[in-house]
């Protein structure tokens, strides 16, 4: 406990406009969606949820570099990260879920398997498999061919795990006091990071025009880009968090043991990390 | 590149210890605005528990006028007031409603206003982000109830939006419901992050966690349940939006998916959402009996423990809200053994509250009288709750009034009169001054008797087989709704005297001392009546204070 008294923060307009900014991006989102009358609404709540977050971070910036905060505030930001994480880790655990309990027990049974032969009479023909090429309905048409791990994916690996490495040598490195050297590998990780989300791109297009692997393409389909997609939507978040981070330590903001913003971009990274190696084993290799 | 250090002109701000407010404006703290954007920008756990409370507060007045909807239809068989499509709309907002707009937000005022003041903090650990969390909810609930007005209409599925009702064959408004679910999602897990890094930083200096009160234990480990299981209904929606928009098949076995795996998925987080109601209210009854039994809390670690086990066990036993849907025999088997083990720390818990009056000095003062009430029709919600868990008795059960008769007692006079205890006892400390205690005993009996008029009859009306949701029904079940009917009306309008009481309170009435009660030991009862809005601006000397 850092004695004598405590820091509290001040009022602000940012929360509550914060608020407001995501209720317009999401009923601007629900109009698109169910009257689709056009994108005003939405492109306006997403542009007032950007402002907003970099001046509420601007401010939080500010008192920091003032020295407002003290050891017992930057606890309060670690515990906040670390449970935020953890969150975020419960959301992906929820499509890691959904995909294993379709492999494991929805397609089976609708094969006839166990004890649960009702499922199976709806489509008496139907043979589950995985990759699920032939959806129980003709309805739905299911993927002609499914993406090989060993092609971009292992590229996309590669790039993560690199820029994971990477970062903890920046890390390191600013702790050290090699600034430059942080700097550098800071920039070699957002790279990697937009090289990663280039191939993704890349790998869709070829999902969606050549494999016929699109969100109507049966729970295959609607697996693979629930799971791949709000992955990638993690590391653009993530990479622009570090390309801030980037700006910062070229705007000196950080000091060597000083430097929370730096490390909790750092733990989200290696979060976003390790997310896609469970992914790449259990959406691409098996 | 060279290290930078922050500009001169700026750094002698960062000297004034605690707050003065500087020229930018930047730091305010102790010069309130005044006029209604103080209460926009607080970033006070005092005002933002007092406006979460108010919230709550009007939601429960809003999700009980639909309840009275509903009872109103049910009074008699047939169809008399309303629509089938429109009373399907009711049972869905009433149940949303209550759950994430009174209930929840109910216990997050609570957390605001006394955690700091039990752990001798000066505030929550992140401010800003209180006041983020508290105003995403009312813009969630105007977009929630904003569906009622939208063609065709509102939620009409339930309020467990089980698939494929709530995707193949939901009105086009549920995309918003799902966007307004969201909103109160981020806020949820947003204020338990918040309450979680208070807890676990801010405790004054020589408070360890075993001399926390019970209340801030709980939440706690409600804090912790929130953060785990909010994502998990965040993606189950985010699959239901999918499915709605753009043709995925998560929910449909045409494509290989599987409306049951909806079912698992809302279940994992809704069984531990009905501990995170469920678990403060220990908290508070557990604060509130030992002071008006003037003893020491029986058991204060076993309690600890207690509430920790069923916090672990509330992961392991979602599948008994889904006995009748074919699940393999060993699940069936799984899930009914975990439940029935939940009633062994649940038993701890009513065993020691219930040693706690042992031999004690008790009176009776209205915060005792919920609190005792609680003790005593929780349990019967318990129990019932215990015959649903035997899941081949289920099979009978599942989908009757017996269901709604069961967590109805432990969500009435469980969560909702903890909550009601909760605001009689602090009160005093809220605003200076006590609430009338003759009201309060006239609130407390017209409560008593119009929650178990009204619920009770629902067992024997679901033992008898007459199904939940339906807006008519067989004959045979008449008398028992009509007296759930008169109850509800008793109860729901005795809630007019609630407010009555809290408005009076608010505007005057016999002083209050610091130390309110007789026998109330914990820290807040330390702080003035009313508690000035900055309370342990430097942390509180402990060396003397003798824990709970
Ligand atoms: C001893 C503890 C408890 C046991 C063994 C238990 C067991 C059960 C079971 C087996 C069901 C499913 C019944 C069915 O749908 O056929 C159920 C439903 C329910 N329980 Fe409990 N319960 C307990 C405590 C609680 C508590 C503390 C709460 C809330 C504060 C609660 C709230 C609910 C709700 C809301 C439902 C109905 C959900 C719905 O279908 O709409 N229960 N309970
Ligand atoms: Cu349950």
């Amino acid at each position: 406990m850092s004695g004598g008294s405590y820091y509290v923060p001040a009022s602000s307009k940012w929360p509550i406009l914060a608020g407001l900014a995501v209720g317009l991006f999401m009923i601007g989102t629900g109009i698109v969606l169910v009257f689709d009358t056009g994108m005003v609404l939405l492109p306006i709540g997403a542009a007032a949820i950007v402002t907003v977050m970099a001046l509420w971070f601007r401010d939080v910036i500010r008192e920091s570099r003032r020295g407002l905060y003290d050891a017992q505030m930057d606890r309060s930001f670690r515990w906040g990260m670390g449970w935020f994480i953890f969150s975020e880790v419960m959301f992906f655990l929820a499509f890691f879920g959904a995909l294993f309990y379709v492999r494991v027990f929805a397609l089976p049974w609708l094969d006839g398997e166990g004890a649960k032969g009702v499922s199976a009479l709806l489509w008496p023909d139907f043979v589950a498999s995985w990759p699920l090429m032939n959806p129980p309905d003709t309805n739905v048409v299911g993927p002609e061919a499914v993406v090989s791990p060993w092609q971009l994916p292992l590229v996309n690996t590669l790039f993560l795990v690199a820029s994971s490495i990477t970062l903890t040598l920046s890390h390191e490195a600013f702790k050290e006091g090699y600034r430059d050297t942080a700097r550098n590998c800071l920039a070699i990780t957002v790279l990697l990071g937009v090289l990663f989300l280039i191939v993704q791109g890349i790998e869709y297009y070829e999902a969606y025009h050549h494999l016929g692997i699109t969100l109507q393409a049966g729970i295959y389909g609607s697996t693979f880009f629930l799971l791949t997609g709000f992955h990638g939507a993690h590391v653009t978040i993530g990479a622009i968090i570090l390309a801030v981070m980037l700006w910062r330590i070229q705007k000196g903001h950080f000091s060597a043991h000083n430097h929370f913003g730096f490390e909790a971009a750092a733990w989200y990274w290696h979060f976003v990390d390790v997310v896609w190696i469970g992914l790449f084993i259990f959406v691409y290799v098996f | 590149m060279a290290p930078q250090s922050p500009p001169k002109a700026t750094l002698e701000h960062s000297q004034s210890a605690s707050g003065s407010a500087t020229a930018d404006g930047f730091q305010e703290e102790h010069h309130y605005r005044s006029g209604p954007l103080r209460w926009l920008l607080t970033t006070n756990h005092k005002e933002i528990g007092s406006l979460y409370l108010i919230f709550s507060l009007a939601m429960f007045m809003i999700g009980g006028a639909m309840a009275l909807v509903i009872r109103l239809e049910l009074f008699q068989p047939g169809l008399q007031m309303i629509q089938p499509e429109f009373f399907n709309q009711m049972t869905t907002m009433h149940g949303l409603i209550m759950v994430f707009g009174a209930v929840m937000p109910g216990f997050v005022g609570l957390a605001n206003w006394m955690i700091p003041l039990q752990i001798g903090a000066p505030d929550m650990a992140l401010p800003r982000l209180n006041n983020f969390s508290f105003w995403l909810l009312p813009i969630a609930f105007t977009l929630l109830l904003s569906t009622l007005l939208m063609p065709g209409g509102g939620p009409n599925f339930g309020w467990t939006f089980y698939a494929p009702l709530s995707t193949t064959y939901a009105p086009p408004s549920t995309t918003f419901f799902i966007f307004a679910l969201h909103m109160a999602g981020i806020s949820s897990i947003l204020g338990a992050i918040n309450i979680i890094a208070t807890i676990l930083n801010l405790r004054a200096p020589g408070m360890r966690l075993m001399d926390m009160t019970l209340f801030v234990w709980t939440w706690l480990i409600t804090a912790f349940l929130l953060i785990a299981v909010m994502p998990v209904l965040a993606g189950v929606i985010t699959m239901m939006l999918l499915d709605i928009n753009f043709g995925t098949s998560f929910f449909n076995a045409a494509g290989g998916g599987d409306p049951v795996l909806f079912q698992h998925l809302f279940w994992f987080f809704g069984h531990p959402e009905v501990y995170i109601m469920i678990l403060p209210a220990f908290g508070i009854v557990s604060v509130i009996i030992p002071t008006f039994a003037r003893k020491r809390l029986f058991g204060y670690a076993s309690m600890v423990y207690a509430t920790a086990a069923i916090a672990i066990l509330s992961f392991l036993v979602w599948a008994h809200h889904m006995f009748a849907v074919g699940l393999p025999l060993v699940a069936e088997l799984f899930f009914m053994y975990t439940t029935l083990l939940i009633a062994v720390p649940t038993g701890v818990k009513v065993f020691n509250w219930i040693t706690t009056l042992f031999r004690g000095e008790i009176t009776f003062e209205t915060p005792m009288l919920f609190a005792l009430a609680f003790v005593v029709l929780f349990t019967i919600g318990g129990f019932s709750g215990l015959m649903l868990a035997i899941a081949p008795a289920d099979f009978q059960y599942h989908d009757t009034y017996f269901v709604v008769a069961h967590f109805h007692y432990v969500l009435v006079p469980g969560a909702v009169f903890s909550i009601m205890a909760a605001v009689y006892y602090w009160l005093p400390k809220w605003t200076g001054h006590y609430p009338d205690e003759r009201l309060g005993r006239w609130h407390f009996w017209l409560s008593v008797i119009g929650v178990n008029l009204l619920f009770f009859p629902m067992h024997f009306a679901g033992l008898a087989g007459m199904p939940r949701r339906i807006p008519d029904y067989a004959l045979q079940f008449a008398d028992f709704n009509m007296a759930s009917s008169i109850g509800g009306f008793l109860f729901g309008f005795s809630q007019l005297l609630f407010i009555w009481v809290v408005v009076k309170c608010v505007r005057g009435g016999v002083k209050a001392p610091a130390n309110a009660w007789d026998g109330a030991t914990d820290l807040e009862w330390t702080v003035p009546s009313p508690a000035p809005l900055h309370t342990f601006e430097t942390p509180p000397d402990l060396r003397d204070f003798k824990f709970h």
